[in-house]
């Protein structure tokens, strides 16, 4: 009998997956489930030319011409809602079942909802290509859009609304955006693009509530004031999708837990990308990481380990990026406290700029605001230099 | 033809941007040169800021790799080639001829 792997998560880590199997020869039967109806899109631009209207949703398929000899068997709009371990099989929210001999777990992570946002119009959260959809609608005839949160995806909205001409505040709670990631002094510089395009910053603020019935009207913060609003964004982060597991057996914590080759508890069960807190002896944790390079690369690991191919343990380097306004933002490392940061190109002032973070005089990470060429250099180096666990 | 630079200019392991219709990147790859599109397939990056990879540049923004010789795309996130166009060297110059794939010559 043929054997068949399921890939639970039809977006960029789940596809890596069945790509990966195919790649490492894996000739069975591959069935790949997805809860949303459309066929693997990238996320990225959902926020940005998507969201503006300038890429369609062919612009942002991830299916290549060569996907089709693949031979996946795809589920496309079946939420997995349980999964038997003992027997490996798949439990789906239309009351079938896909048994497996293998399962990948790459159900995501979903954006993270401000309690009491429920049932209000005009109140958005920007994850998939239908949240994409429903806010480009929204804004079209909006004046006046308010952001909570000033991370990655908030300050994108920002810039592509400020581009369609709205009048934009972000709300953040704390008192420096994109410090965790970027460090306070970097956090700032990045979050001064806001400023410079005339969109309203306000910062160490929280939001007490949203104001209307039916339709939101204005963001009541904590210290009283009122922003009117005709959309509001909620970019507070995600929360990965797991809860469907809690009776699997399968080990959780602030995802599925993995080592770090992807395999979970579970014997013929692995984990990759927004879902998966991998173990990493760098952090001596377990570690869940959201960015796309990370569901783009690390399927391939989790698929050998899946079929005993084994292999080295990569050590890769975290890369995202960002655009907004114009400027692109590229950080690849891993930053910590205490990490000196130090300006080795052009200017921050001048927007274009190549910083590295240095921790005991050695380079641990580099952020580049429209510095490509230079950064792929530092990448690079970075790659290079971190040693590579066997 | 479009002048690029002296070769002086475009030593191993170098690539340069020229403005045409379309933006051309040139490489120079251990003393021959090679031009493609210089605009990834994917989204708006300048492959000319890429890393040089052998006969190979990998985009700068999300590391799809482009075959220098044949405009082909290795992987994701990257679906198409990009096009590649002849180099010709004279007299010290590099020049390309926009719109002369490589193959087609060769
Ligand atoms: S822009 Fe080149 S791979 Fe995305």
């Amino acid at each position: 009998m043929t054997s068949t792997i399921a890939v639970v998560g039809a977006s960029l880590a789940g596809l890596s997956a069945a790509r990966a199997l195919r790649d490492q020869s894996y000739d069975g039967r591959i069935v790949v489930i997805g809860d949303e109806v459309h066929a693997p899109y990238d996320r990225p631009p959902l926020s940005k030319d998507f969201l503006a209207g300038t890429a369609s949703l062919e612009d942002i398929a991830l299916g290549a011409p060569d996907d089709e000899d693949l031979g996946l068997e795809w589920r496309l709009g079946t939420t997995a809602v349980g999964l038997e371990h003992l027997s490996r099989s798949v439990q789906l929210s239309d009351g079938s079942e896909v048994r497996a001999d293998g399962v990948v777990l790459a159900t995501g992570a979903r954006a993270r909802r401000l309690p009491g946002s429920e049932g209000l119009d005009g109140v958005h959260v920007l994850r998939s290509l239908d949240d994409a959809v429903a806010l480009r609608e929204d804004l079209a005839a909006a004046g006046r859009l308010v952001v909570i949160g000033a991370g990655f995806i908030g300050a994108e909205v920002a810039a592509t609304a400020r581009k369609l001409g709205l009048e934009v505040t972000v709300v953040e709670t704390q008192p420096v955006p994109l410090a965790g990631p970027l460090g306070a002094d970097m956090g700032a510089v990045c979050a001064g693009l806001h400023a410079d395009h005339g969109t309203r910053l306000l910062t160490g603020t929280g939001v007490a509530r949203l104001v209307g019935t039916g339709r939101v009207e204005a963001v009541e913060l904590t210290d009283g004031t009122r922003l009117s609003a005709d959309v509001v964004v909620v970019g507070i982060g995600a929360t990965p999708n797991i809860e469907w597991l809690a009776h699997s057996g399968v080990a959780l914590g602030n995802g599925v837990l993995t080592d770090a080759r992807g395999a979970t508890n579970t014997p013929g069960v692995v984990a990759v990308g927004d879902c998966a807190a991998a173990w990493s002896a760098a952090a001596e944790r377990h570690v869940r990481i959201e960015h796309w390079t990370n569901a783009l690369e690390q399927p391939a690991t989790a698929v050998a380990t899946l079929v005993g191919a084994g292999g080295p343990v990569p050590t890769p380097v975290p890369y995202f990026w960002s655009d907004q306004y114009g400027a692109r933002i590229q950080f690849a490392g891993s930053r910590r406290e205490g990490d000196v940061a130090r300006v080795v190109e052009g200017s921050c002032d001048d927007r274009s700029f190549l910083v590295v973070y240095e921790r005991d005089g050695q380079p641990v990470a580099v952020l580049g605001m429209n510095q490509p060429r230079l950064f792929t250099r530092w990448r690079r180096q970075l790659r290079a230099a971190v040693p590579t666990a066997s | 033809m479009i002048p690029v630079c002296p070769t002086t200019a475009l030593p191993p392991g170098e690539a340069t941007r020229v403005e045409a219709d379309e933006p051309i990147a040139v490489f120079n790859v251990d003393g021959e040169f090679y031009a493609i599109d210089d605009t990834c397939t994917h989204q708006d990056a300048s492959l000319a800021d890429g890393w040089l990879d052998g006969c190979a540049v990998e985009c700068p923004l999300h590391a799809s790799c482009f075959d220098l010789r044949t405009g082909k795309v290795s992987g994701p996130p990257a679906k198409t080639p990009v096009r590649t166009h002849r180099v010709v060297v004279q007299d010290g110059m590099v020049y390309v001829q926009a719109g002369t794939t490589a193959e087609d010559v060769a």
